[in-house]
């Protein structure tokens, strides 16, 4: 039982992680129609920033602060000073992001090397928690009420707000919220900065969760994302929590439970049947 | 709303638009005169819907676009939109996951007064169903949000793109009272295959075939010629 | 606005042209191949290109690796360029010609002959399986699902649940079951031929493709899948005869790859490596006849000779990927069509 519980928290823990990145993901195509592969270069940055700042400082949460800001200003710039230029184009677009991600992490490892670097964090984190005989590592709780912090002001931003009011709209039908007079471009910008701080966000914590960061976390996170971003819905920000849920704990059962490497088996066979049962996603909207 | 009742509200010139490998609005030209329906007619596949996209920049195109005096035409749509420009477009596109009170909200264009009293006037059902969510109301009621969006600002000009499709005869009848309403305010260009509507609010009409102006004039000149309107429109005007 | 991408070849096939330019380009393609088969003879230095003369088994492995990347790359932009699907999981049938390679001779008592044959049936039935599956939906969700099986493949090879892959230090070809031929560094330049040969086949292949009935839908899928249907064909089913061909030729250059490295490695299970492959034929020009090629020989070449010169480079500069990612946005922005579309350009001030 006690098994059950700790692989059940930590499944939602990588929930937490694959949510952080896919939200953003979803709402960047949804909106945008732009399969950002630059998002696992904000993920690498945002774990190479914290513990560029924790090695400095010591101090995490200033870690985890500056490496949020870092992937909202990158995003902003990537946006407006390339992205921009390629609208209406959604293959080079895609290609672009694709070119961002191979640069951006070739840099950082000709800067910072091609091995995991230590990441400092606070003695508590890595202590256990018993939950009903299961120890938990503490930082499993930080990943899990971080998310579910973010979703909460998420869901507020969008449904309260006049931003987010567009957002949604954008999504289902970007021609017609021009047609209302609104220009998209900025809330194209505030969508790739909140995709880009959430990524940043998500590395910074499996920099914590694993005490270290590598440069190829980057890249399979971003796979499982994308992956995510596909089963719960393009452009759908409670299909990608749903999903993250849903392959998070998956993963971790079938990893246990079956042979090694089952769980991320699992997850690319249950993309495949989405993909013949449901393409649209499991909320998302079937195509018009 | 003050309504302009004189000269030329739009003004186009030379409309050209490609679709892929299609050209398929080749030199459009014709006036809206201010105050009143101007309709534009034509069989399917004419290009009517498409120069309303034109028009507001929807799809490339090329050709000169004058908005009461104001050459519109290399302006992005939200640019166009905002010189006073209400669009209804065929199949209505509102927005589904959104509630009623979110579409109208969505609508409101900044530094315009936001026309709430008449909206909830001409479509009383509207203001009952405020919290519902767009997608779960019927096509009528889709279409008064859909109209209404439009009739929120201070609008010179609407674009309105068969409203009355796939709608019950008794709903035609409330959408083209609903629609001579707005007409006393603003002035109307009106894609329409419902010719019964088109007479009873039409000033003026203009015929596309293929991509091209082929006609246009009065409307009651257009709609009381019988050999006329079999061979621009392929159809009859049954006697009102 | 288009997708420039894709729409940078000519409106109009190129007629053959009177005069003297009628025959320059036929004997120029019939010279070309002829000239890289010369070149294990050339004890010729290559200053500042080349870390030795061209006859040398060093720079004869760099050509050999150059011609088998071109060679995937012109599978690839059959796909991309030419049927307009954009694949994620490319990688995964080199990968396929690779590992079978591999698996077959280091764990049964198959020779090389029997590893060809079982390259040649896994090479026909996995894509056509995985294609049929993939191709159910299009676009982003058809370029996700290749991504998704793709990265299964990476997982299987990597965990090696089967304890048959080697994981990720990879799987070492036995040589005495090679052919001789073939083994050792003395037959660098039989291993080049080989590659050579490869490249020519394989590209003379795919242009026949192109140019035959199934080609012509293939570009007007890319165009305008609608029209397709109207015209009353199923695009699915030549989509999946595109993706067949494409992989089956991919694990084919996988199983040349194989012999050439001397194994099977994990690197090209990896999504960086169909990355790769797009910034190969965009680099080069896609949908265009040799843009690929030229992609895939030019990118191949800098990813190892930055490799090389790393050391010497500082920074970021000591990444090839980095300049390459570089070299990738910048072209993306500026020049989409390529390195071909700027041939294009000299050539049309030319006159033609």
């Amino acid at each position: 039982m006690s098994t059950f519980i700790l692989l059940t928290v930590t499944g939602l823990g990588l929930a937490a992680l694959y949510f952080l990145v896919a939200s953003g993901l979803s709402l960047i195509y949804g909106l945008m129609d732009v399969l950002n592969f630059a998002h696992g270069a904000f993920l690498t940055l945002g774990a190479y920033t914290a513990w560029v700042v924790v090695d400095a400082t010591g101090s995490l949460l200033l870690g985890v602060a500056v490496a949020i800001a870092v992937g909202a200003v990158l995003a902003v710039l990537m946006e407006t000073a390339l992205l921009r230029r390629m609208y209406g184009s959604h293959v080079p677009q895609v290609l672009l992001t694709v070119g961002l991600l191979l640069a951006i992490t070739a840099l950082i490892r000709s800067i910072f090397g091609t091995d995991a670097l230590q990441l400092a964090t606070p003695e508590w984190m890595n202590e256990v928690t018993e939950i009903l005989g299961a120890p938990i590592p503490n930082n499993r709780f930080v990943l899990i009420v971080t998310a579910v912090l973010v979703y909460l002001a998420m869901s507020a931003f969008l449904a309260k707000t006049r931003y987010g009011l567009i957002i949604r709209a954008g999504v289902e039908n970007r021609a017609m919220v021009t047609a209302l007079g609104i220009d998209v471009r900025r809330a194209f910008t505030l969508v790739f900065a909140i995709g880009g701080a959430l990524a940043a966000l998500a590395g910074a914590l499996a920099g914590v969760i694993n005490n270290a960061v590598s440069p190829e976390q980057g890249m399979s996170l971003l796979i499982f994302a994308f992956i995510v971003v596909i089963i719960g819905g393009l452009g759908s920000f409670r299909g990608s929590a749903l999903a993250a849920v849903l392959v998070g704990l998956l993963q971790q059962y079938a990893n246990f439970y079956g042979a090694v490497g089952a769980g991320d088996l699992i997850v690319v066979l249950m993309l495949a049947a989405i993909l013949l049962v449901r393409p649209q996603g499991l909320l998302g909207r079937a195509a018009s | 709303m003050t309504k302009a009742t004189e000269g030329t509200m739009l003004s186009v010139r030379g409309l050209h638009v490609h679709l892929g490998e299609s050209h398929v609005l080749q030199g459009v030209s014709f006036d809206v005169r201010a105050g009143g329906v101007t309709a534009l007619l034509g069989r399917n596949g004419a290009g009517k819907t498409t120069t309303m996209r034109g028009l507001l920049g929807l799809v490339p195109r090329r050709g000169e676009v004058i908005l009461d005096g104001e050459d519109i035409s290399r302006l992005p749509t939200h640019e166009v939109v905002r010189r006073g420009i209400g669009y209804v477009p065929e199949n209505r596109e509102v927005f589904a996951g959104l509630t009623v009170q979110e579409n109208l909200r969505l609508a409101e264009r900044p530094g315009s007064r936001h026309h709430y009293d008449l909206v909830y006037e001409l479509f009383p059902r509207l203001k009952e169903r405020l919290k519902q969510r767009a997608g779960t109301m019927s096509g009528g009621e889709q279409q008064m949000l859909a109209l209404a969006r439009a009739l929120l600002n201070d609008n010179r000009l609407l674009l309105i793109d068969e409203p009355s499709q796939g709608l019950a005869p008794y709903l035609v009848a409330e959408l083209t009272e609903a629609l001579a309403r707005a007409a006393e305010l603003v002035t109307i260009v009106l894609v329409e295959q419902n010719l019964r509507m088109v007479q009873r609010l039409a000033r003026d009409a203009v015929v596309l075939d293929q991509g091209r102006v082929v006609w246009s004039g009065g409307a009651a000149d257009l709609l009381g010629d019988g050999e006329l309107t079999r061979q621009y429109l392929g159809v009859g005007v049954a006697k009102a | 606005m288009t997708d420039q991408m894709i729409r940078t070849r000519p409106a109009v096939e190129p007629r053959t042209r009177r005069g003297p330019r009628a025959w320059a380009k036929p004997v120029v393609l019939a010279a070309l191949p002829l000239l890289a088969a010369a070149l294990p003879y050339l004890d010729v230095q290559v200053p500042l290109l080349f870390d030795g003369p061209l006859g040398s088994p060093g720079v004869l492995h760099v050509l050999s690796l150059m011609c088998v990347m071109a060679a995937v790359a012109v599978t690839y932009d059959l796909l991309f360029g030419f049927t307009g699907l954009l694949s994620f999981g490319h990688g995964l049938y080199v990968a396929l010609g690779m590992y079978t390679t591999g698996i077959v001779l280091t764990h049964t008592d198959l020779g090389f002959a029997g590893a060809v044959a079982w390259v040649a049936v896994l090479g026909l039935v996995v894509p056509l399986v995985l294609g049929a599956i993939c191709l159910r939906v299009g676009g982003i969700a058809f370029a996700m699902a290749t991504l998704a099986f793709g990265q299964a493949g990476a997982i299987f090879v990597v965990r090696d649940p089967l304890r048959i892959t080697g994981g990720e230090l990879g799987l070492a070809l036995p040589y005495e079951k090679l052919p001789e031929p073939l083994v050792g560094v003395i037959n660098a330049g039989n291993r080049y031929w080989l590659a050579l040969a490869l490249l020519v086949v394989t590209y003379a292949v795919v242009r026949w493709a192109l140019a035959s009935r199934p080609g012509r839908v293939w570009r007007a899928i890319r165009d305008n899948e609608t029209r397709v249907l109207v015209l009353g064909l199923r695009p699915y089913a030549f989509k999946l005869m595109a993706f067949v061909l494409s992989s089956f030729l991919a694990s084919l250059a996988g199983l040349v790859y194989a012999l050439i490295a001397g194994g099977a490695h994990a690197e090209v299970t990896e999504a960086t490596f169909t990355l790769g492959l797009l910034v190969m034929v965009v680099l080069g020009g896609s949908g265009h006849p040799y843009g690929a090629l030229i992609g895939g020989l030019v990118y191949t070449y800098l990813n190892h000779r930055l490799g090389q010169l790393s050391t010497t480079l500082g920074g970021p500069l000591s990444e090839p990927l980095f300049i390459l990612g570089v070299l990738f946005v910048v072209l993306i922005l500026f020049l989409p069509g390529g390195i071909v579309s700027l041939v294009r350009r000299t050539e049309s001030k030319g006159g033609a």
